[in-house]
């Protein structure tokens, strides 16, 4: 007996918006975050297991690369980029700038596991990856991340 | 570094994100059953839909959780929250208790009732506005007149109810019979149905 669809929007549509806006710039990362209930929705019938949280962060993982493969970037740090005009929570700001100037496998690792709480066995499942290497990219990205914050504040 | 650095999501760009999913949902033609909610002197309705048409009304007192589990289970589990895809429904129960004698007519989907439940339905569909009739009266309509209690059944499980008037079927005694929305719910309809307004 499945749920119904909209109970897991409802219980991870948040989750889901931090791996989409930890691995992307603001408007991507809204485009990112339909794509990624959509191809959930249009599988959910099909879905077996109980990992959903790790399903639907892969899912947003792929649909993250896609859209910065279709728009062939090279992924800018976001400093000094307002991407909305009024911040309605500067340290989330900081955070999401901070987090884009990480090499990808410290920032992939650092949003599925710090900000969607993936264990590092399911972050490496997401990201191809160890969980060993999965843990030590978290774990310098965080380092990485405590300087560059210490650094805007400064 | 925890979750906690992050703020909770603002609700208001979740809801955007969410009517963008219902966007893209409906154009592709991805849901099993879409569904809202409306406000009514009765409570608050929920009104899930297929692509055919509205296939149930639920009353608060069903318990959302319960209805929309069970459409899952029966319809399909690509269930979404689409409430501006149903705004042309929500507004004929808006006439209906506003005193509409006939609402314009509204797209239904009756796959929730099989065979001889079924058939109540399509006999329950022209009692008109404002009628009362008894359960003997509607059976003796159908194929097995004498089925008064299997009418009953019928009309104590109508997967749409206000939509197809079960109200408007009454015990032979003069009582009003059970409702899935509480009989006092049945007397206020029949009453607006008689007078025009809903009795508070």
């Amino acid at each position: 007996m499945r749920e119904p669809f909209e109970r897991i929007v409802a219980e991870h549509g948040d989750v889901v918006w931090r791996v989409c806006r930890g691995l992307l710039p603001e408007h991507d990362a809204e485009d990112a975050w339909s794509e990624t209930f959509l191809a959930a929705l249009r599988a959910w019938d099909r879905f077996e297991g109980d990992r959903v949280r790790g399903w639907l962060a892969t899912i947003a993982h792929r649909k993250a690369l896609d859209v910065l493969r279709a728009s062939a970037r090279i992924v800018i740090p976001e400093e000094g980029v307002p991407d909305s005009p009024v911040p309605p929570a500067g340290r989330d700001l900081d955070l999401w700038a901070a987090l884009a100037r990480l090499p990808d496998g410290q920032r992939a690792a650092v949003v599925h596991h710090h900000l969607a709480g993936l264990p590092f066995d399911e972050v490496a499942l997401v990201t191809g990856t160890t969980s060993t290497a999965a843990r030590k990219a978290a774990s310098d990205g965080v380092r990485r991340l405590r300087t560059l914050l210490a650094l805007e504040d400064a | 570094m925890t979750t906690t650095l992050v703020a909770p999501t603002d609700p208001a760009l979740l809801g955007r994100l969410h009517a963008r999913l219902e966007a893209r949902a409906t154009e592709d033609a991805a849901l099993d059953v879409h569904y809202r909610t409306v406000d009514s002197p009765v409570g608050t309705l929920l009104i899930a839909a297929t692509e055919l048409g509205v296939a149930r009304v639920a009353f608060e007192r069903e318990g959302e959780e319960a209805v929309l589990q069970s459409l899952a289970d029966r319809i399909g589990p690509r269930i979404l929250r689409t409430p501006a895809r149903l705004d042309g429904a929500a507004r004929w129960f808006d006439a209906y208790f506003a005193g509409a004698r006939d609402p314009f007519g509204l797209p239904v989907d009756t796959r929730l009732a099989r065979g001889f439940r079924l058939e109540v339905l399509g006999r329950l569909q022209e009692v008109g506005y404002g009628e009362r009739v008894s359960y003997a009266t509607l059976a003796a309509r159908t194929s097995s007149p004498k089925a008064v209690r299997a009418v009953g059944t019928a009309c104590a499980t109508n997967p749409l109810p206000l939509v197809i008037p079960c109200h408007r079927v009454t015990r032979s005694d003069g009582a009003v019979g059970a409702y899935l929305g509480g009989p006092e719910t049945k007397v206020r309809l029949l009453a607006l149905e008689a007078t025009g307004s809903l009795p508070a």
